[in-house]
């Protein structure tokens, strides 16, 4: 795009109700953040789990095919990195259930700029850059979860990067809620079952959602092969007709969005300390850990095995059980690491220590 | 999700919590390490609560 061209889009877009800043509804679009780590194999499985790149879940149903999704060294001028997913097991015999999402989730409260379900209702375009092994078509979905009602649009895929730009109309039914939950979700169809594809893509006009309109027939499956791949960065989402340049961020305000989701506090050493706290018994230590952003919603612990934590009052002690969460809010949350052996005296000051461990870790989650 | 080894803790360290005696549960799901607050609302509680009301998960009592 030309540079006029591309003010030209910008000023349509502000004029439409967007921003000159800030007009990205998609967190980590660049897939600079992986938290979690940078790759992570033998995916498939039922459920929404968030693996890699901070903010993006892989959404999954039914299906027999597995992947490994990761982050990598590679993009569009610009772009230095992307979110890379492999097929691994292919699944030729498709069951009507099955289905593979990559989603990226959004809470009502951010998106009330948009003013959906009201008269002055905007149109918003989603855009991205694709690659592949081979040529491809996938399916890109809004879904408003506060109304049931969705659009769809399909897009191609080639194996060079390619930018997709995709103009959803203003939905005037269907106010989003002004709260923290899930109210927004864009979801790239990989892989869908008939019970997806069996009707027509419901792609010129938001209506409620009918399951069998959100994919598309034609559309390619992810795990029709071991050697299919897709690419993806450069995620954005905005008010406009236009879709206009990736609102690249400091890495640092990228981090502190993803952290409203997702805190990861890893080992940086052998012995990387936690934190103060207290022997809140004779068995258990207990530490106060404040989150850098208020969290979404109040989260739950996550962290590595017993074995990889020392309690530390005067000497070390290994723990008897995994930490757990203890009195948790948005802002903050006590820890308690129990030791088991009533080798610690209540009340004096304690530390939390990783254990000859690097890979030890106290996460925090409060995903949409 | 799949609840492995799902067991209640209880915050018996504090006294004045004994109207309480379940503040977590410690399991693992889809093989991570989880400590899950008893909190209406948080997904995964909520989704543990769905599966133990369906009679597809037990939680242990506390130690």
């Amino acid at each position: 795009m030309s540079k006029a061209a591309e003010l030209a889009a910008l000023i349509a877009n502000v004029n439409n109700g967007s921003s000159l800043a800030a007009k990205n509804f998609i967190i980590n679009g660049n897939m600079n953040v992986a938290q979690r780590g940078t790759s992570t194999t033998g995916l498939g499985a039922d459920g929404a789990t968030y693996n890699t790149a901070d903010r993006f879940c892989h959404s999954l149903g039914n299906t027999a095919g597995r992947f490994t999704s990761a982050i990598i060294a590679d993009g569009p001028s610009g772009f230095a990195n992307c979110l890379k997913l492999s097929c691994t097991t292919a699944d030729t015999s498709v069951a009507a259930t099955e289905y593979f999402h990559l989603q990226h989730r959004m809470e009502g409260q951010n998106l009330q700029s948009i003013a959906k379900g009201t008269a002055d209702a905007k149109p918003i375009t989603a855009s991205f850059y694709v690659k592949g092994n081979a040529s491809a078509t996938y399916v890109a979905e809004l879904y408003d979860a506060d109304n049931t009602r969705q659009i769809s649009k399909t897009f191609s895929v080639t194996t060079s990067w390619s930018r997709v730009e995709l103009t959803f109309p203003a939905d005037t039914t269907g106010a989003l809620d002004d709260d923290n939950a899930l109210s927004l979700q864009l979801a790239i169809h990989l892989h869908d079952g008939s019970n997806f594809t069996s009707g027509t893509t419901n792609s010129s006009a938001w209506a409620s959602a009918t399951t069998a309109n959100r994919g598309n027939s034609s559309a390619t499956s992810f795990f029709d092969s071991t050697s299919r791949t897709f690419f993806l960065t450069g995620v954005q989402l905005e008010i406009g007709e236009k879709a206009t340049e990736f609102e690249h961020e400091p890495y640092e305000a990228t981090f502190r969005k993803c952290q409203r989701y997702y805190l990861k506090r890893q080992a940086g050493s052998a012995y990387s300390y936690w934190g103060s706290g207290h022997n809140a018994s004779a068995t258990a230590a207990r530490l106060h850990q404040n989150f850098p952003v208020e969290m979404n919603h109040i989260p739950v612990l996550e962290t590595t095995a017993a074995d990889t934590f020392y309690a530390y009052s005067i000497d070390t002690v290994a723990l008897s059980d995994v930490p757990t969460i203890n009195n948790p809010s948005v802002w903050g949350s006590a820890v308690t690491f129990p030791t088991g052996s009533g080798t610690l005296t209540a009340g004096r000051g304690a530390n939390a220590i990783a254990r000859d461990s690097t890979s030890a870790y106290l996460a925090f989650e409060s995903e949409l | 999700m799949e609840f492995k080894n799902a067991k209640y803790v209880k915050d018996y360290m504090d006294e004045e919590k004994k109207t309480e005696p379940y503040i977590s549960i410690s399991c693992t799901v889809d093989g991570r390490i989880l400590s899950i607050p008893t909190v209406v609302g948080n997904r995964y509680y909520d989704e543990a609560m769905k599966q133990v009301k369906a009679g597809t998960l037990t939680i242990k009592d506390a130690d």
